[in-house]
This record gives structure tokens, sequence and C-alpha cells, in this order.
């Protein structure tokens, strides 16, 4: 960690930036500086509140699928659907079409425009180039465009309802969505998905370049804060799979607009390709959503038990080790498909390789708080959360990892509660304790300490009454994606609801203290977090200044 | 939803290559092929069941046999895995419940318990000054290498399983060739005369025109009942192979601990041996479009004697039967009284011509070893293009 690496050189920088805070902070004019802007701080803020937006309206979408599963039958869908223009008097077909509408914009936003932007583009901005001494991102115009492209994709998966609506899930599945669906939606989502993956590359490109071109003079990789190191893993796979995403997505425009015939069989392609291809992009894009939260989470615990991370190298060699193994495991997602044999050994195999350096995470974590002197900050409860949810969702992985058992649990619940628990308790979580955590300093006021504590327990409780009960009902075999369902599976599906309605109680929270905070909150100092907080942004102002490290920091 | 145009390329391809290896040259000159059950007539459940009595009729009664609560079917407020009828099946449960389960709850709950007692033990009150210790090799090396022993202990297991489920079946397997449609199935039975067969989903009486078949409590639960049942012996291996129509579909049978996604111009194949006689229900299991949630999928497992008197009323024959049989006339079904059941038997439906429901267990008992011996002779999926 670097920890230790803050000399009084490093000091004498940061009186430095403030002797100059009125030339530093020469901030342009509003269009300029959020519409033109190349400041990794205004971009990053840009990135979070996008992310905020994205995720209002995903989680929206989601209380739509969480009111229409309370009971058995179809409740709200026509009803949804004939409010939308062009649809006065929608089929049966019609209706039910729009819950798959609603399934694939709920996963494509909560992915794409809400998870990454608010990881990497929104933290890893503000904190990468700080963390490491840097004064700002390498290309700080390209940082820009990375932003500004996510926007047009938005706009074009949020029109895309209006113009058929893209039914075939966030996996786009030829040939489904091929000659499936002919409507004009699946290729606006298509272009979104475009648009995006060209965002994040250009992101991925500019975080590679900046640590490893931009470190203060002494900042040796292996001193490195470990969020550093997990956007930096994160940053390659970002550049080895969206590319073979962008290849899968341009086949199925092609398929579909231009007469190839590369997942059609009729043509001599084959559907199963494009399933290889996305899920060669799709499984280390859950490594992508995650690595960042696993630095988040590193950061926090060593903070709040004032003491340096356990096992830093093993820390940040495991999660080059989950990225590695993470591009060799896809086919686990396509265990139903007709695999051979020894395909589904290996995979099942390799798959279970990825629970030994994520075991050294979650014990890395614990042993950084043994015999730390610990408190217990909004950010730290996030984080000690993280860190059991995320356990829960892994040994379920570990459960679905097996070929032999995975027949029975593909395209269930059970893999819905999975991976939400990973996701939605875990890779959320850590949005949240880095929200709280960087919230001081990138704002300049302490957020509510108890509405903090209050959001989370809510949502904490929301999210288990959500999502655990899903585990059960894919035992009892309900499959994924039914906007209806036999009666048999309605208690644990009016269960899953009423977590929804707590967790939204919670999100509520989240929001008032948000404003609260932003208008209201006390004046947070440069350090609030005190001797544990080790890492360069915390020698900084809150909120730090416009340019930081004119003068660049050492560090030992 | 769908361009017709390329679905009848599609359909017609996938029906050429089913019948025939070179599938591509067919393909090509198939749009002439015999007419195909396109989905866009006989999709609309209430108007593709025949008004026809329930079909098959197979109990003495003549009525339908009625599910059973809690077996082939869920059960509200249950948190377990479905009742498995199948050998494989009942493999994997145990695996699950009894190694997995209890696995992954240990290991939740260290995990927790580590933490609640860090958080007590070394809050700052308790603790106020904090250690510096960041490395400990030993304790790092142990925690790498317990799960690693872990996952190897799963790992012998679950290769196990895997290697059971893909056992070729052995000779005298009954064939079943189950397409997916938008939105229901459609059923082949290529070794029994070309039996075929379309299931769809039975909707509830509110949602009937007057006169036409609705689902009733016999048929099974409400969106799991189909109009017409595969029928399958049990105790004999079946061999499963899917394919689809138009886009991927996957058939689901959970009491079977089987799922085999049915893809356009590709055949997939498993097998499995139903041990108990019943009626299972599953559903589509891939997302395939605006009634994905409608296509179920209904088998009812009876006696071999049974199976052979159902194949015969629909008109197909059994194996080996062919030279003496295929004249009973598909029109109507008989009323299977127990005096027709014996009739039945002597048309010797499986080899080595046995006489009663208890001798192909006994072909099935050969299995286990077929599965050891063939358990890991590569592929079994094949992919038509190959």
């Amino acid at each position: 960690m670097t920890d230790s690496a803050l000399t009084p050189s490093h000091f004498e920088a940061h009186g430095h930036d403030h002797a100059h805070a009125h030339d530093a902070d020469h901030k342009p004019g509003f269009f300029a500086r959020w519409f033109m802007s190349t400041n990794h701080k205004d971009i990053g803020t840009l990135y979070l509140i996008f992310a905020i937006i994205a995720g209002i309206i995903g989680g929206a979408i989601s209380g739509m699928m969480r009111a229409e599963l309370m009971h058995p039958g179809i409740q709200y869908l026509p009803t949804w659907l004939a409010m939308m223009p062009g649809h006065e008097n929608p089929s049966f077909d019609d209706a039910l079409h729009f819950w798959n509408v609603l399934i694939t914009a709920h996963g494509l936003i909560m992915v794409f425009f809400m998870v990454m932007p608010a990881m990497i583009g929104g933290f890893g901005n503000w904190f990468v180039p700080i963390m490491i001494g840097a004064p700002d991102m390498a290309f700080p115009r390209m940082n820009n465009i990375s932003f500004w492209l996510l926007v047009p994709a938005f706009t074009l998966l949020l029109a895309s309802p209006f113009f058929g609506g893209a039914g075939n899930g966030w996996t786009l599945y030829a040939p489904l969505s091929t000659y499936g669906e002919p409507a004009p939606a699946t290729d606006m989502a298509i272009l979104a998905l475009h648009l995006a993956g060209a965002s994040s590359i250009l992101g991925a490109i500019n975080f590679i370049t900046t640590i490893f071109n931009m470190r203060a003079p002494g900042m040796t990789l292996h001193k490195m804060p470990l969020f550093v190191w997990s956007v930096l893993v994160t940053a390659f796979l970002l550049l080895l799979a969206l590319p073979v995403l962008a290849a899968a997505i341009t086949m199925l425009l092609t398929d579909r607009n231009f007469g190839t015939t590369f997942f059609d069989p009729a043509g001599g392609g084959n559907p199963i390709l494009y399933q290889h291809l996305f899920w060669f992009f799709g499984h280390p894009e859950v490594y992508i959503m995650i690595l960042p939260g696993f630095g988040i989470v590193s950061q926090i615990v060593a903070t709040f038990s004032r003491k340096p991370v356990f096992g830093y190298l093993g820390m940040a060699y495991a999660m080059v080790a989950i990225g590695v193994v993470g591009f060799v495991v896809w086919a686990h997602h396509m265990f139903t498909t007709g695999l051979g044999v020894n395909t589904k050994m290996y995979f099942t195999a390799a798959t279970m390789v990825i629970a030994v350096p994520t075991g050294i995470k979650i014990f890395s974590w614990i042993a950084t708080m043994w015999g730390g002197s610990l408190r217990f900050p909004t950010p730290m409860v996030w984080a000690i959360g993280f860190i059991f949810m995320f356990t829960v969702g892994g040994v379920t992985g570990v459960v679905l990892a097996n070929g032999g058992v995975d027949d029975y649990m593909h395209d269930t619940y059970y893999v819905v509660a999975h991976f939400h628990y990973v996701l939605s308790l875990g890779a959320v979580f850590a949005l949240f304790a880095g929200f709280y955590y960087w919230f001081p300093k990138m704002f300049g006021r302490m957020y509510s300490e108890l509405l903090g504590q209050l959001h989370f327990w809510v949502f904490f409780v929301g999210v288990n009454i959500l999502f655990f009960p899903m585990h059960f009902l894919g035992l009892q075999g309900m499959p994924r994606r039914y906007p209806d369902y036999p009666d048999a599976y309605a208690f644990f599906n009016s269960i899953a609801t009423y977590g929804y309605m707590i967790m939204a109680a919670g999100m509520a929270i989240f929001f008032i203290n948000l404003v609260w905070s932003l208008l209201a909150g006390r004046k947070a100092e440069g350090n609030p977090w005190g001797e544990g907080a080790t890492t360069l942004e915390w020698t900084l102002s809150s909120p730090p200044p416009y340019h930081q490290f004119e003068t660049l920091p050492k560090v030992d | 939803m769908r361009m017709t145009g390329f679905l009848s390329i599609l359909a017609a391809a996938v029906l050429a290559l089913t019948g025939a290896p070179a599938l591509a040259a067919t393909a090509a000159a198939a749009n002439t092929a015999e007419p195909v059950p396109m989905a866009n007539t006989t999709s609309d459940p209430a108007i593709a069941p025949k008004p026809t009595p329930a079909d098959p009729i197979l109990t003495a009664t003549g009525a339908a046999r009625a599910p059973v609560e809690h077996v082939g079917q869920p059960t509200d407020g249950w948190y377990g895995v479905q009742t498995q009828v199948t050998k494989t099946g009942e493999e994997a449960r145990s695996f699950h419940d009894n190694i997995l389960v209890p696995l992954i709850t240990v290991v939740s709950l260290f995990v927790l318990a580590l933490l609640a007692y860090t958080v007590i033990r070394f809050r700052a009150k308790a603790n106020p000054v904090p250690s510096k210790t960041s490395h400990n090799t030993l304790v790092e090396v142990i925690w790498t290498l317990a799960p690693v022993a872990i996952l190897v202990a799963i790992a012998v297991p679950s290769i196990r399983l895997l290697a059971a489920q893909f056992a070729p079946p052995p000779k005298g397997a009954v064939t079943l060739k189950a397409t997916g449609n938008q939105w229901y199935w459609s059923y082949e039975y290529p070794d029994h005369g070309g039996v075929t067969l379309t299931a769809n989903m039975l909707k509830e009486q509110s949602e009937v025109q007057p006169g036409q078949r609705y689902r009733t409590p016999a048929d099974g639960p409400r969106l799991l009942a189909a109009d017409n049942r595969v029928v399958l012996p049990v105790g004999v291996p079946i061999r499963l192979i899917s394919t689809a129509a138009d886009v991927i579909h996957s058939w689901a049978m959970p009491a079977f601990w089987i799922k085999l996604d049915a893809v356009p111009g590709r055949l997939n194949e498993t097998s499995f041996t139903i041990e108990k006689p019943g009626v299972y229900f599953g559903q589509c299991s891939e997302l395939c479009g605006a009634r994905h949630a409608y296509m179920p999928i209904a088998v009812e497992a009876v006696s071999p004697a049974q199976f052979a008197a159902w194949i015969r009323a629909k008109g197909g024959t059994m194996p080996g039967a062919a030279a003496q049989t295929g004249t009973t006339p598909p029109a109507g079904l008989p009323q299977m009284s127990p005096a027709t059941v014996p009739a039945a038997k002597t048309d010797a439906p499986f080899q080595p011509a046995p006489d009663n429901a208890t001798t192909p267990v006994a072909v099935n008992g050969t299995a286990p070893a077929n599965e050891r011996q063939t358990g890991n002779t590569g592929t079994l999926s094949q992919p038509s293009g190959q």
C-alpha cells in the first residue's frame, strides 16, 4: 500500500497547491466546464450524475418487473404498454413482448449505463489520477469523448422502446435478435452497445496510459493503491473483451440488415457462435463490474481499520489472476447449449479455479480488519456488507460452476439470485461504499451519518428479502424472463416484491441524504477519516483544487 | 415478431437435416419441402388444440392421468430442488443437497462468524492501537491451499456426474425428438413409425371460446398443462434430441435434471431413464420471444406396455414389431382396458422381449456399466454442420 508513502515533501506539495489555489482553481464558464470538459474530476462527476440517472431509470424498470411478478397472471403489462404512443390497443402478444423489452432494458442499463460508468468513469476518473499523484488523465479530450459517447448511446437505448422495443434479453442471443425481431429497436440497442463499447475502450486506453506513464516519482506499481490496481486490471479486461463484443454485435447487424448468415443455419451459420463470442466478452464483463469494487473495498477497509491492507501483493495479483482466468471460463454460461462432455468438464474445473483468488481477497479483507482499530462510519458498514454479500453470491457461483448441476439451475431464478448477489449486493454495495467514502472529498461536504447508516440497513434488509427467495424459486425450477408463472411460485415472488419495496425505501433515504448533504452538509476537511486514510486524495483539500499536483508529490 | 420467409427456409432446413446427414445441400433444396408446422398457423393455443378427448388416455377409466402434487411440478413455498425421478437426476440432487449446499452454508457462516468476531473484538473501543501486521506467509498459503483442496474435493463428484450424464444410451433406447417453435413444442418418435404430436399450452376456461378445450385440474397446473403430453416409458433409456424451427428454445424438465437447448440448425442430444410413472412438467428455458412463458413441456411416464399401446394407437410401430403390426388405425383412441394391455405386450416392444414392466428396468440396469465405460468418450452433442 501507499500507506507509509506520504513524506514531508509530499505535504509541501500539498501546501504548494494551497498557495496557488487562486490560479489552480480558475474554472471555465458553465458551458465550457461541463460540456467541453477536460478535467478528470469534472468528467468523473458527469459520469456519476449519468450513472445515478441511469440507475433511477433501471431501478424503476425493475420496480415495474417486481410489480408485475408480485402475483401470478398478467397484471399491468397491457396497461403500461397502452400508455406508450402507438400502442393504444395492445394485443396480448405485444404486452408480453413489452415484458421482454423491460428485462432487456433493465439488464443493459444497469450493466452498461449504471455500474460501469459509476465504477470506472466516476470513481476511476476522480481518483486514479489523484491516487497516483498525477495532475489529470493522460488524454483529457479523449476522456471527454468517452463520457459524451455514452449520452447518444443511452439515448438510443431509451428511444428503442418507441420503435418496436428490443425484447431479446441483454445477451441479444441470435437468432431471436436477428430474424426473430425485425423491428428497428434491436438495431438501436446494438448501436447503443457499439457506442458504449467505444466509450469504454477509449476510457480503458486512457487509464492504462495514465497509470503506466503518469505516476508521481516514487509511486512504483507495487506501491499503487489497490483501487488503482483494480482499475488497471479492469482497463485491460475492457480493452481485450469489448472488441469481441463489438465484432459479435456487428455480425448481428449485418445478419439483420445486409443478408449475411453468421448466425443463421439456413445459410451455414451457427447461433451458438454468437453465444461464444458474446460470453467471451460477457464473462470478463462481470469482472469489469466487480473488480473496481474490490479496489474500493480494499481502500475503505484499510482506512477504517487504521491498518495497511493485509497481503498487498497477494491482493493485487489476485485481481490479475481473476482477470486472466476470467477469459477462459466463458462457456459456463452455455452449459445447456449442447457442449460436449470434455468441454463441460474443462469449463467446470476452470470456473472453480476463480474461487481461489476470490477467497484470497475475502480472507485478506478480514485479515486487514484483524488486529485493527475499527470504526464503523457509513462507508465501512457498506464495505463489510459487501464482503459478506459477495461471499454469499460467490458460493452460489461455485454451485453453478458444476456443469452437471447447472443443467438444473441454468436459466432459472437461481442464476438471477446468484448474479444479483454479486452485482446488486456486491457491485452496488461497493458503489455506495465508495460514494460515501469519497463524498466529502468530491463535494466538500459531509453526508449525514444517520441517514447513511439508515440507508445501509434498510437497503440491506430490502435486497436480501428481494433476492434471497429467488434461490428457492430457482431450485423449484422457475425459469428466468417470465412475465407470468405457475401459481406454485406465488409465495416467494410476493416476498421478493415486498423486498423491492423496502429496498426502494432505502433508496429514497439515499436521495434525501444526497440532496441534504449537498445543500446543508457540514463542511468537510481535507481528511475527514483520520490517520487510517493514507492515499494521496486525503492530502488535498475537500473538494480538491481544480488542478491538483502542479508540483508532483514525492512518494517513498 | 417474425419474418416468415426466413422462418420457412429455416424450418425446412431443420426438417431436412433431421432426416438426412448431408444437410447443406438438402437445406438449399428444401424450399419445396413438405409443409412444416409454421408458428403462425398453430401458435395460438386457442386454435391449435384438437377438440378431441384428452390425449393420451391411458388409465383404465379412460381419463387422463392426473398429476400428483409435489411431484413433477413446483410446490409453493418450498425451497429445495424438485423430486428427481431419474438416476442421473438423483445423483445430481444428492451431490447438490448433500455436498454443495452444506459446503456453501458452512463457508458463508464461517466468513460471517469471522467478520462478526473481528468487528466485535477489534472495534476501536476494544482495540485502540492497531497492529501493524500486514503479512503472514503461512496464513496466506493456508487460505490459498484450503480452498484448492475443497474445490478438488468438489470436482471429483462433479466430473463423475458429468460422465454419468453423458453416458450414451444403450441399444433399445426410445428416441424422442423435441422441436421448439414459437411458441409450442412439436415431438416426433423417429424410431416408432414417426409418431408426431404437437403440444400447446392449455388455456384457462375464462380465456377460451365456448366449445374449445380448456385446462382442467387433471391436465395439470396453470401454465404447465399442455393439450398433448409426451408419453414415455419408464425404466427404458430415453434418447432426447432437441432442435428448433425458428429461434432458440430450451427443453427443460426439472424432475429429470434435464435442460437441453433447442437450437435451430443443430441437433442436441442427451439421455435419461425415468424410474417412476407419473406426469412431469417443465417450461421453455431460453428466451424465445413474446410467449416464452407459454410453451410448457408435459411428460407422462407410463409402463412400457402402455407406451407400446399408445404408440400403436397413434399409428406408429414398435421397433422389431413392424412386420406384424402397423395396422392399428390412428382414428380415435381405443379405451385401454386392462384386457388390451397384455395384448400389447405380446408385440415384444423392447429387446430382449420383455414381458412386463420390470424387464426394461433390467435393461436399464446395464446402463451404469455402460456409463462407466463410455462416460468420457467425447461429445454427444452433434452440431449438425459437422
